[in-house]
């Protein structure tokens, strides 16, 4: 694989001429900004660049960036996106997927690609409904939701996306918020992992699901109930008053006070993203009493797919001769007068 | 077949026949498949042609010595070209009760059996189902039969290499195949190579195998004198001067997607899953990594059929291949191929349906699923292979409209031609008119238009990765020229106009008699692995003195353009077919024509002898059949009338 080359570009040269056709005050559009801004800082080439995506509200993300995109049938973008690095490994793949499209009729896909481990950054963005379908709920709908195919409630228990992707094997899980302005660095974060990088992205549905994640997600408060994770740094929150410490008996994680900025002395733990039974408790920790964890909850990088592929290829074909002649009369052979050939 | 010759004198060998059928039978785990092959192969050596039916059950290990597990494979060769594995089999070689009961019955009369009196115990006998032993009574009386213990004899002859009784008992199979080796006039050295080969891990293990096929030769040798045992030779058959091999469909389809994609100059990218009877294919490609194939064995068969349709995205031949479930799982991807107008081959090695049906048998049911089974109108074509050898061509012509006209197409094999092998006079690669696939690379005007077609209706291929190419495709319908989202009324009604005429206009070779004259009373027109036994049936019908021909359909989806004007000079036409009248159903509806349907699922192919009963039905002064009445059976010959 080359090393890809950096090109200077602008938000503006990112976008298309296509109209944008989500609801207004949609979620999704602050992650299409908060994408097009990223990009140009991360030296991508839109040639080079291609976005892939299944079916929903989220997958027509491809029409609206300038680069290539496949907008491809519900569930099965990670198998086309597999198709494409194994064809191409040098384009760098950016999936785009929901709650329904990535979880549901996409889920068997969604666990391949993440524990084959191929290269390309997945951004899951999760509203916890159907929107496009006119809001039925979702693989990640809370018990109880009211919609359309549940007027008393759901009662299905949720999908946990972040839990999910770890116990598909995934070495990069992260979360985000559509409107955050962090959302930018994950996607960095994301985007500098070398195999497949996992994004939930809380996405707020204003028609069907209107401020579902309020709780933690609206600026008021938002400092009390986001715990935005960083390696090597003490998982702190709420301005640095409370941090997250380890009840070494319970094996749990228990929310403690910190007094005048000493959390080594509440006992404070230091996030490790390469600390796979700390990402599970992370992407497990239940919101309310805990907060929302949020930034890159794991990230320990492994062989990507493409890379084994290419290496059992080069290693099998090392010393073979492509000659098709050779190949079509193998085995044993014999000419009309019926003496046998000994085997080519 | 041939008037027989008068009796010659009684040199060894036995003045023969120039033709033989064969079949092995026995427990699934006696190795009949591996005897049969290397039977196979002995014979191809030996100059005859040849075709086999390998016909086993879909248990990997059904339990011991029961009708169910009983595994069968047959071998019709001769010194005269042979285009199926045969209707009655001359001689029928049955390991144990189970497998004489299940074949029996379709042993020619005065057959041999030759039988493994070992295996005839009370047990087996119960578990077969016979209340007496059949060798013991008259039931064998229609038939020559041989019966001795060959387990025994088996175990004699690897005694010195100090196998146990049950690894010794595994070389029975090498034993029966020295026998019949000799019953052939075959040599054995071929064998003992292969043997060597084969064990070269474990020397005490060629030497017990070959030792086991050794005295079964020696066997035949000296109790040559006591009928019925007696020695055929069958002269090589006449063919075309050249380098030959034996070829199964599976590894010919492999080398033809092989050959398609270098002619079309392009990597190719094999998605899979596994499923009988198509792994084959799989299997084989795995391991050509040298020539450009990457071979992806996916989650499931979506996965499978879209990873392909990314890698012929991003620039090589996507290829996927099934059989019937599977295919029926890649549909709705097969239709987003379609409408994103990308090349993509997929392989149908059909079986016995519906749902899971007969996953070990042969069946032609799924050319419905290939023409029309897709939601909206979305039209690919659709080609079939005739045999195995045929396979290797009809790839390449897959591959090359799939280049060439930016589209997905479907080819269809079966169970019997994945399976089967006969001789394959090896082409040159050079012989191929080459194809190579063009990307575009800038605009060919001013603005990037990556749905303007060329004058085949085309779409432009671009290769993501190409600078300044930048453009999103998908599966909503897209504008004629641009390929963004359109919700256009007329853009629609254009694009499905487009998309239809685009398959409908592929330039498909005119159809061919493919024996027999061009106008006549009566045309039979088959398809896929039907080739073979029409062909023979239509010739003994012919020598009757019957006005028929042999057309046979490679091109199913376009039709030819000149089939309708063909089958419109012959005054009835019969189409025979391995499921309820599909490809009638295609006839009748492109070209308006009558088509009758003479239907066969019982996941066995057509015999010769019931198509040509079936042809010889239409015709005045055959006999039994004065007046030429076609109600001579009813089942399987729809009146020519449509009742109400």
């Amino acid at each position: 694989m080359n090393a890809p080359v950096k090109i200077e570009t602008t938000l503006k040269d990112w976008e298309t001429d296509q109209e944008v056709r989500w609801c207004p005050g949609c979620g999704d559009y602050a992650i299409l900004k908060a994408v097009q801004r990223t990009l140009p800082q991360l030296g991508s080439d839109p040639a080079n660049t291609v976005f892939i995506s299944g079916i929903g509200c989220s997958s027509r993300f491809p029409y609206y960036i300038e680069s290539y995109g496949f907008h491809t049938i519900h569930g099965r973008a990670p198998a086309v996106a597999t198709g494409v690095k194994l064809a191409n490994p040098d384009l760098d793949v950016w999936l785009v997927t929901g709650d329904g499209d990535g979880l549901s009729i996409g889920g068997n896909h969604m666990m391949h690609v993440l524990r084959r481990n191929v290269n390309m950054q997945i951004m899951l963005f999760n509203n916890e409904i159907y929107g496009l379908t006119k809001g039925q709920y979702s693989p990640t709908s809370r018990e109880g939701t009211r919609t359309p195919t549940s007027p008393i409630g759901s009662v299905d228990h949720p999908a946990n996306p972040c839990a999910f992707a770890l116990g598909s094997g995934a070495r990069f899980v992260a979360r985000g918020i559509d409107v955050s302005k962090n959302l930018p660095d994950v996607l960095k974060a994301a985007h500098a992992h070398q195999g497949a990088a996992f994004v939930e992205i809380f996405q707020n549905c204003i028609v069907y699901n209107k401020d579902v994640f309020d709780a933690f997600a609206a600026p008021k408060g938002a400092e009390g109930q986001q715990l935005w994770l960083a390696d090597g740094e003490p998982m702190l929150f709420d301005k640095g008053t409370k941090g997250l410490a380890f009840d070494a008996e319970k094996l749990a994680f228990t929310v403690v006070d910190v007094v005048d900025g000493d959390w080594q002395a509440a006992g404070v733990r230091v996030h490790d993203v390469k600390n796979r039974v700390m990402a599970h408790m992370l992407a497990e920790l239940p919101f309310d009493p805990f907060p929302m964890p949020l930034g890159v909850l794991y990230d320990d990088p492994a062989p990507t797919y493409e890379s084994a592929v290419i290496a059992e290829r080069e290693a099998s074909v090392s010393g073979k001769e492509a000659n098709l002649a050779k190949l079509l009369s193998g085995g044993q052979t014999w000419t009309v007068d019926g003496s046998a050939q000994d085997p080519v | 077949m041939a008037t027989q010759a008068p009796p010659a004198s009684t040199n060894t060998p036995t003045d023969a026949p120039d033709a033989i059928v064969v079949r092995f039978a026995g427990d699934s785990g006696d190795g009949m498949q591996l005897t049969g092959g290397q039977f196979t192969l002995s014979t191809a050596l030996a100059g005859n042609d040849l075709a086999t039916f390998p016909d086993f059950p879909a248990e990997i290990r059904a339990p011991q010595g029961t009708l169910f597990g009983v595994s069968a494979f047959q071998i019709n060769f001769g010194s005269r070209a042979i285009n199926t594995a045969g209707d009655a089999p001359d001689v029928l070689v049955a390991m144990n009760p189970a497998a004489l009961k299940v074949n029996l019955a379709a042993l020619k009369p005065g057959g041999l059996v030759i039988a493994d009196t070992g295996e005839f115990t009370k047990r087996n006998l119960d578990k077969a189902k016979y209340d007496a032993n059949p060798l013991e009574d008259d039931s064998l009386a229609p038939y020559d039969v041989l019966a001795f213990d060959i387990s025994a004899r088996t175990l004699e002859a690897v005694e010195p290499f100090g196998l146990g009784k049950k690894d010794g008992l595994r070389c029975k199979n090498m034993w029966t195949l020295g026998l019949a080796l000799w019953m052939f006039d075959r040599p054995r050295e071929p064998l003992h190579d292969w043997l060597n080969r084969k064990f070269a891990k474990a020397p005490d293990i060629a030497a017990a195998n070959i030792a086991a096929l050794d005295a079964g030769h020696a066997y035949g040798e000296t109790a040559e004198l006591s009928a019925p045992l007696k020695q055929v030779h069958l002269p090589p058959a006449p063919s075309e001067p050249g380098l030959y091999r034996t070829i199964t469909g599976a590894e010919a389809v492999s080398l033809g997607l092989v050959a398609g994609a270098q002619l079309a100059e392009l990597p190719m990218f094999f998605g899979g899953y596994p499923i009988t009877p198509a792994s084959a294919i799989l299997h084989h490609l795995a391991r050509l990594k040298e020539y450009g194939v990457t071979t992806f064995q996916a989650e499931d068969e979506i996965a499978a059929v879209c990873a392909a349709i990314g890698a012929s995205y991003a620039g090589q031949l996507g290829v996927t291949s099934s059989s019937g479930p599977g295919i029926a799982l890649k549909t709705e991807a097969l239709g987003l191929g379609i409408m994103t107008e990308l090349p993509l081959v997929v392989v149908n090695s059909q079986r016995g349906g519906p749902s899971t049906g007969l996953p070990t048998k042969t069946e032609q049911s799924d050319l419905y699923q290939a023409v029309y089974g897709r939601n909206g109108d979305a039209p690919m074509p659709v080609i079939a292979a005739r045999s195995p050898a045929d396979a290797f061509e009809v790839a390449i012509e897959a591959c090359r409209l799939a280049t060439q006209y930016m589209t997905p197409v479907m080819l269809l094999t079966d169970g019997y031609i994945a399976n089967a092998a006969e001789p394959w006079k090896v082409p040159d690669p050079d012989s191929f008119e080459p194809f190579p696939a063009k990307f575009l690379e800038e605009p060919r005007g001013e603005e990037l238009l990556p749905y303007k077609r060329d004058e085949k209706g085309s779409r432009p291929w671009i290769k993501p990765g190409t600078p300044g190419m930048m453009h999103r495709i998908g599966g909503i319908e897209k504008d004629a020229n641009t390929g963004n989202i359109s919700y256009d009324p007329a853009n629609h009604q254009h694009m499905t106009d487009t998309r239809k005429n685009k398959i409908a206009n592929i330039e498909v070779p005119d159809q061919e008699v493919a024996w027999g004259e061009q106008t006549g009373k009566l045309a039979v027109v088959g398809w896929g692995s039907t080739y073979g036994p029409i062909k023979q049936a239509v010739r003994r019908s012919q020598d009757k003195g019957c006005s028929v021909s042999h057309i046979h359909i490679r091109h199913i989806w376009p039709l030819p353009k000149n089939l309708g004007e063909l089958l419109s000079g012959f005054d009835r036409v019969l189409v025979p077919e391995m499921n309820t009248g599909q490809l009638k159903t295609v006839l009748r509806d492109q070209l308006l024509v009558d088509a009758e349907s003479l239907t066969k699922t019982s996941g066995q192919p057509f015999q010769i002898a019931e198509l040509e009963e079936a042809i010889c039905a239409y015709f005045d002064g055959v006999q039994g059949n004065e007046g030429g009445q076609v109600a001579a059976n009813d089942q399987q010959l729809p009146s020519t009338v449509e009742s109400e």
